[in-house]
């Protein structure tokens, strides 16, 4: 069950978060949302396990690629965003859970929310509707503390200046671009008025954070209509890491 | 963050869950013992804080599922859960 992975590229997204892409023995393939389980076990054979979402398309090269946000405490973020070498072998576990998925055939409008590293599995989303040649309109409210902390800037930029219908709303907690029109601050009915699509519309929903913020987003998008069925969640723990 | 904000998603047992089970559960609908709500495993809140995993109806609180690793056993309680019903139409490369 568990796999070798060879760690054979990385380059950092933010001062505290790295993007690996890992080479998997005999990976099966993956569905955009999906994580996998990052087995690490020191030489006196204490082990720690940790999920971490897929951030790249589903592609049949066996290799992933996944975004890893270092925690001040943690055990296996510092390894992974610090020590880890290219080459390096891991143990993996995955494609993990059937759930928060989004299947490239899917053509109803999508609904994106991100809470800082929550990107990572809807970046899967986005970057699999790209390679699939989806036209499903998607939408990304994108929430993180500062513009610093933006996971993947560049390609989302891109992304939303093709105006090939995804739309993209950044929201800052903590501190705001020059002359950003919005005051720093948590995610609110305004924004979610701005942000999303109207309920109206139906979408599939997929919220991806921390737990507080997944509650709060989830309570506004049912504030503003959207239907409780509709809405995916994956949260994070206190930690940050999911076990 | 207070205690009642300090649960996962039953995606995040999917994991552990696979060592046990051929097929994706947290893709499931389970029926709580205690309400009769019908819900995706997946939905259901997921606690880490104990020597292995509890997880819990999203509407009413009750224990559904409880896995515990013990030296070199896996205790699984299920006793919360009346149902589960797989979707076998699905693709299901959800866990290898």
């Amino acid at each position: 069950m568990w796999s070798a992975a060879k760690v054979v590229a990385m380059h950092d997204e933010t001062a505290t978060a790295r993007t690996l892409a890992l080479a998997v023995r005999n990976w099966p393939g993956h569905v955009a949302g999906q994580h996998v389980d990052v087995r690490l076990t020191a030489p006196d054979g204490y082990s720690a396990v940790r999920s971490y979402s897929i951030a790249s398309a589903p592609s049949s090269d066996g290799r992933i690629e996944i975004t890893v946000e270092r925690l001040p405490n943690g055990e296996v973020s510092p390894y992974l965003t610090h020590e880890v070498m290219v080459g390096d072998e891991l143990e993996l576990r995955g494609p993990i859970g059937g759930w928060f998925v989004w299947r490239s055939d899917q053509t109803e409008p999508i609904l994106l929310v991100a809470g800082g590293s929550g990107i990572v599995p809807l970046m899967a989303m986005l970057r699999s509707r790209g390679s699939a040649g989806s036209s499903a309109p998607f939408r990304l409210l994108y929430s993180v503390r500062e513009p610093k902390t933006l996971f993947y800037r560049d390609e989302l930029r891109a992304l939303s200046s093709q105006g090939d219908s995804v739309v993209i709303t950044y929201a800052y907690t903590r501190v705001t671009p020059k002359d950003w029109p919005r005051p720093a601050g948590r995610i609110d009915a305004s924004v979610i008025a701005t942000g999303t699509w109207p309920s109206t519309l139906r979408p599939t929903s997929y919220i991806c954070g921390p737990t507080s913020f997944v509650e709060r987003a989830t309570d506004l998008l049912i504030g503003a209509g959207y239907e409780r069925e509709k809405i995916k969640t994956e949260r994070f723990g206190a930690t940050g890491e999911r076990k | 963050m207070n205690a009642s904000m300090n649960y996962l998603d039953g995606n995040a047992a999917a994991g552990e869950l696979s060592r046990i089970f051929a097929v994706d559960i947290t893709s499931a609908e389970g029926q709580c013992a205690n309400c009769g709500a019908k819900r995706r495993f997946a939905e259901a809140h997921l606690y880490l804080q104990c020597p292995g995993l509890v997880a819990r109806c999203p509407v009413c609180g009750h224990v559904l599922l409880r896995l515990a690793n013990i030296q070199e056993r896996v205790f699984l309680d299920l006793c919360g859960m009346t149902r589960l019903t797989f979707d076998t139409t699905k693709r299901s490369n959800a866990t290898s």
